[in-house]
């Protein structure tokens, strides 16, 4: 039997609750939204006692439906000030799922100084005063808890900069290899930091395990679903080969490839940190091109990275951070952007936020553009040592702009625009606009049918036609794959394959006895979506906020594009 | 006319990343994709100076084609 799990951490208790029946048919972020929308003060301070922290695995999560491990954190975001579901691969979502916890909600804050660690298991959640990893990075928190616990035990982690409430920090989860994926958008790190919660060990032995209402047809629609993914030629073959860094030369090619703090849409070394560049030395030193970021994925678009003597720097090595690192900080050296990813993920801060705000701070000149050492000097001695300036770093790329007077700082609601220029590529701009989450590609990531056509046909990425009602599209779409945890690639063959849906539905109508068509989906979509805005305008958001920043309206080369929506043109997005 | 074919991702095994190539004037781009031995079906995106351009597209001196198969996403 499902239930929801609560700890409160203002009187360390702890209790199972029944599942209200309004959240039954709920998982992932459609599940945290309604939580945090229901039982969190909008105008709350997001590292106060009012504000709560939630995780829930997708609703496929734990079964052998293909890529579907992805685990949702929730919470009001203390870097946007909006409601914020960040997602990410590792083992947590399958854990949980197999211990029927449908949604770990933590609230309340704990008087005095002291740090704690949570259990979860088959028993439910158990609170213990932490000593040992208080102030370690997360390698050493995974490391120290498998000693513990067993090589088997899930781990949710923040590092130095989440006990620090660092704005960017994120929420690290254990994968299969013992290394690090992460919640990584919004500061949820340091909500989590707040609730003085250092670690979370998951223990799933003995758990009751997932009980399908129709096994047989479940396998066989399991069977298309997988079959769908491996015959799209992005999630089969592309995304496999060389990786997220495939998009440094298409969109290089295309003119959106933010450079020198989006002064520029190409780089000219953009070679050295594409994805061809990427999978030859990954192979010639001996790493793997091919990595899952969650048990059950059949994509593989992650990888091992391992420096020139063949040793390991990092995995989940993605577009975003190389293109931030790579391009608009003008570093273009794979080897030193590798080093900086490694080490952002054991300190605990967002690898999207933390390269944006670096090349805002060399705008600014506290480091020349370029200066991969200086970069890894900062993350290791300022940031991770919290010094002032390593706490305006770690505040995002908008307080780095504000501390230093910078005008060129490519946020919306206080959260980093990644590696695609809005100019250039208008349809994710009307995503970053949009987004109840602040600036966010994942939440509809027009670029696919911007430049590759998914979905039927390109929607020509310099014009303003048709932006809107794409980007509003797939942020309805992206909902549900949020919801059942499934990797937001999967929005490939579910455009372009006629079988992915529907098998989709079929396993969720097979995993529990229900009777849902395709239109689910639209429904699901629309009302997590009006769920997340009414909470962000209780919050004191207004459609003004749904704008890109000033400076979009001077031109970028190669194409000379502009951002030219106008507000009105914006706003139509919330027109459904 | 001289124009810069410019080739990516799984188009470079047994080819080039980039080349100059010279084809008549007027040369359109679906012939330039035949010439260097690709099928149209397998083509992703294709640009003409970083815009997204049709296998009709008639070339001018001086162009420079992108081609890439379909790939996905960051």
């Amino acid at each position: 039997m499902d239930k929801i799990v609560r700890v409160n951490m203002s009187d360390l208790t702890t209790r199972m609750e029944a599942v209200p029946s309004e959240w039954a048919g709920l998982g992932g972020r459609a599940l945290t939204s309604a939580i945090v929308a229901a039982e969190v003060i909008p105008t709350c301070h997001p590292l106060g006692e009012n504000n709560k922290l939630v995780f829930a695995p997708g609703l496929l999560s734990g079964t052998t439906a293909a890529n579907s491990g992805r685990f949702s954190a929730g919470a009001k975001s203390p870097l946007t000030g909006t409601i914020k579901e960040s997602n990410a691969g590792g083992t947590a979502a399958q854990m949980f799922a197999r211990l029927g916890i449908k949604a770990l909600i933590i609230e309340g804050l704990p008087r005095g100084d002291s740090w704690y660690g949570l259990r979860v298991n088959k028993d439910g959640v158990s609170i213990a005063e932490e000593t040992e990893l208080i102030g370690k990075g997360n390698f050493a928190v995974v490391e120290a808890l498998e000693a513990r616990l067993g090589k088997k035990c899930g781990v949710l982690t923040i590092g130095p900069a989440g006990e620090m409430r660092m704005l960017s920090a994120n929420i690290s989860v254990k994968d299969s290899d013992s290394k690090l994926r992460s919640h990584g958008r919004g500061g949820l790190g340091a909500v989590m930091g707040s609730k003085r919660i250092k670690f979370i060990a998951i223990d799933d032995s003995g758990a009751a395990g997932i009980t399908l209402a129709d096994p047989e047809k479940f396998k066989a629609a399991a069977r298309t679903f997988a079959r769908a993914l491996i015959e799209h030629p992005a999630t089969g073959e592309g995304l496999p080969t060389f990786g997220t860094a495939e998009m440094v030369n298409i969109v290089n090619a295309a003119g959106g490839l933010p450079t020198r703090n989006f002064t520029y849409g190409r780089f000219e070394k953009h070679e050295n940190i594409s994805g061809e560049t990427l999978r030859d030395t990954i192979i010639a030193r001996g790493g793997s091109p091919k990595h899952g970021c969650q048990p059950g994925c059949i994509i593989q678009c992650s990888q091992v990275y391992n420096d020139k003597d063949g040793k390991y720097v990092t995995s989940g090595f993605e577009y975003e951070t190389i293109e931030m690192l790579g391009a608009n900080a003008c570093i273009g050296d794979l080897d030193v952007i590798a080093r900086a990813d490694h080490l952002m993920d054991d300190i605990g801060v967002d690898s999207i936020e933390t390269a944006v705000a670096i090349g805002v701070a060399m705008e600014a000149g506290v480091l020349p553009f370029g200066d991969g050492e200086g970069v890894l000097r900062l993350l290791r001695e300022e940031i991770g040592a919290g010094t002032p300036l390593g706490r305006i770093l770690g505040s995002g790329a908008g307080n780095v702009g504000r501390a230093y007077g910078v005008t060129r700082v490519p946020v919306v609601k206080n959260q980093a625009i990644p590696a695609y220029d809005p100019r250039s590529i208008k349809g994710i701009g009307i995503t970053y606009a949009t987004s109840t989450m602040g600036a966010d590609h994942t939440s509809g990531y027009a670029v696919g049918t911007n430049l590759m056509g998914v979905g039927g046909g390109i929607v020509d990425p310099l014009k303003k036609e048709g932006q809107v009602e794409l980007s509003r599209h797939l942020q309805i779409i992206t909902v549900m794959l949020d919801s059942v945890g499934l990797c937001l690639f999967i929005g490939f063959p579910a455009a372009d394959i006629p079988t992915c849906v529907p098998a989709l539905i079929d396993m969720l109508n097979a995993r529990f006895g229900l009777e849902l068509t395709p239109e689910w989906i639209g429904g699901l979509g629309v009302t997590t979506l009006k769920t997340e805005r009414a909470f962000n305008i209780a919050a004191g958001f207004t459609n003004k906020d749904d704008r890109l920043p000033e400076f979009f309206r001077e031109p970028v080369a190669p194409h000379n594009a502009v951002w030219d929506f106008s507000g009105e043109e914006i706003d139509e997005f919330w027109n459904f | 006319m001289r124009v810069t074919v410019n080739l990516y991702a799984t188009f470079r095994s047994g080819r080039f990343e980039q080349e100059l190539r010279d084809f008549p004037l007027g040369t359109m781009l679906r012939e330039v994709v035949a010439a260097v031995g690709i099928a149209e079906s397998e083509i992703g995106m294709s640009l003409v100076n970083g815009c997204h351009a049709p296998m009709e597209r008639a070339l001018r001196d001086g162009d420079s084609i992108y081609l890439f198969p379909l790939l996905g996403g960051g």
